[in-house]
């Protein structure tokens, strides 16, 4: 069965399992495509597993290929769809988590979190990497608030309850958050 | 029929143009060039103070040429960020002197959003995704729930300012983006460089000194082509991202870095394999212009915004985010 096909990836299901393939992308050229496709997979499968050791819930990987990564499908709703400030904070407590255990997600939407059995599964890892910095914690949340920001209309309700729960989980998370701040004003006109 | 003056002026270009719903009726630029290297903000502003009456006057002359009355005029409209703060303020003045003399109201205008809308009215775009490409600027924006929002941006510098410092870095006079394009089309080898993609948005700046420092050991070619095909890439990808996250199906390119074919090339690909259509505005309308500013003010006047001259201050890091589109009526609801 065909799940979904986002940016980068077809995802299907086939034996129970959620098969995720990173297609080819005419774009680019050969060698760029394959170095980024295989990294993104290889990336995503290792930091997968790592952050479930962190405490953070994701699928359990149950193969891996060069470009497919075969995993445990998890039954639930994409967070998009069920987001409130209660479920808010439960997503700042599970990023603070990831964070803790130095992992950035690196592509944090409310897209790639599935909300089961009262947990939130946190999924697509392929632009995660391993990094304590404040900047890249940062960056990763900027980048949650601006899709929040952009689909969510009662999104400055949604990250106050986010901020709430990060600082449950993560020690310097008010660093973090100025930090924010800060990058929400750079990068617009040099 | 609504007519109104626009003038711009954030960076490079000094240009004011007059426009009714229908197009452009005159338009008049003066560009800034600098003697060496990059943008001096001061003498930018220097060069806008200097030829903003010469340019009024003939932007006035060829409208009464073409047999109207400046009388017509319903609105004067500016640049009021995002840019450079010296360039902005100088502007700003003169609309404020044209506006108290004609007597007609003051519209301020976001640059970001001037690129977009001067695509959405030369182009059959109707809801795009728009990669804006300048200097400056890179940004990803789309509209919803009454707002152009930014689904991704640089992190650090805009896509032609990382062009222009690697040109430099390699000894080729300014502007350096089209020579590094022709340079690129005479490549034989792929080198590789950083590709960094976080999330929806970008950086440059480490892909542009990775680039200068493969010069040692790779021909100009190959490392023009090489920077080219990552910079891109990472563009289009974002681009596609926004397609994705948002399901639209129209891409609309903005900006003076949309004169590179190549990036053209790659957004065409992207589209025509998503299904999507790909919109590009004819050369005057990609860089910075009077007429953009000029027919956004008219959009912003006809559904009632207007800037009363006490407020009409100036925004160099002005977030087209912040502007309600009280000029597109949202069929749909979002979540
Ligand atoms: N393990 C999983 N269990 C259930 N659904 C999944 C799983 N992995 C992915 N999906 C669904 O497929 C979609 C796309 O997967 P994702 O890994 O986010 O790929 P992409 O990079 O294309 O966004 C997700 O948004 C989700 O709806
Ligand atoms: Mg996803």
């Amino acid at each position: 069965m065909y799940l979904q096909s986002g940016a980068e990836a077809v995802v299907s299901l086939k034996d129970g399992y959620v098969i995720k393939d990173r297609i080819p992308k005419r774009y680019r050229v050969a060698e760029l495509d394959e170095r980024i496709r295989k990294e993104r997979t290889r990336a995503e499968a290792r930091l997968m597993s790592d952050a479930r050791r962190c405490g953070v819930a994701t699928p359990i990987i149950h193969d891996i290929y060069d470009f497919t990564i075969e995993m445990e499908y998890i039954d639930g709703k994409p967070v998009k769809y069920v987001i409130d400030e209660t479920m808010c904070k439960l997503m700042g407590k599970l990023i603070g988590r990831l964070h803790s255990g130095g992992i950035i997600h690196g592509d944090l939407t409310t897209s790639n979190m599935i909300y089961s059995d009262d947990r939130i599964y946190l999924i697509d890892f392929g632009l995660a990497y391993v990094d304590g910095s404040v900047e890249s914690r940062g960056v990763d949340i900027h980048v949650l608030f601006q899709t929040l920001e952009s689909t969510h209309k009662d999104h400055e309700e949604l990250i106050k309850a986010f901020s709430r729960g990060y600082r449950i989980t993560l020690d310097m998370a008010d660093e973090v958050l100025d930090r924010v701040k800060e990058i929400e004003k750079r990068g617009r006109y040099a | 029929m609504t007519t109104v003056l626009g003038i711009e002026g954030t960076a490079w270009n000094l240009s004011a143009a007059i426009v009714d719903e229908d197009d452009v009726i005159a338009e008049v630029t003066e560009t800034y060039r600098p003697k060496t290297g990059g943008i001096h903000p001061r003498e930018a502003a220097q060069h806008h103070a200097l030829h903003a009456s010469n340019v009024i006057e003939r932007l006035l002359k060829e409208y009464r040429d073409k047999g109207h009355s400046p009388e017509n005029i319903d609105a004067i409209a500016f640049s009021q960020g995002p840019g450079l703060g010296a360039c902005l303020r100088t502007v700003a003045t003169s609309a404020r002197a044209l506006a108290l003399s004609l007597d007609v109201p003051l519209v301020g205008v976001n640059h970001c959003i001037g690129h977009v809308e001067i695509g959405r009215w030369k182009t059959p775009a109707v809801d795009p995704v728009v990669l804006y490409v300048s200097g400056g600027n890179s940004q990803v924006l789309a509209h919803r729930a009454g707002k152009y929002r930014i689904f991704g941006e640089t992190l650090d510098i805009g896509i032609g300012n990382a062009l222009d410092k690697f040109a430099r870095g390699a000894g080729l006079t300014h502007p350096g983006g089209p020579k590094v394009e022709e340079y690129a089309r005479k490549a034989t080898n792929y080198v590789k460089m950083p590709y960094v993609v976080k999330g929806m948005d970008f950086s440059f700046s480490g892909l542009s000194t990775a680039a200068t420092d493969s010069l040692k050991d790779n021909s100009l070619e190959d490392v023009c082509y090489s920077f080219q095909e990552n910079a891109f890439a990472m563009l289009v990808e974002v681009t596609e991202r926004a397609l994705a996250h948002t399901g639209k199906s129209e891409v609309l390119l903005a900006g003076g870095v949309g004169a590179n074919m190549r990036l053209r090339e790659m957004l065409n690909v992207m589209c025509e394999d998503r299904g999507a259509s790909f919109y590009v505005p004819e050369k005057r309308f990609m860089g910075d212009n009077g007429a953009m500013i000029a027919y956004t003010g008219l959009l912003m006047f006809n559904s009632g915004t207007t800037l009363p001259i006490e407020s009409s201050h100036v925004d160099p890091s002005f977030r087209p985010d912040t502007v309600d589109v009280t000029w597109i009526i949202d069929e749909k609801e979002v979540l």
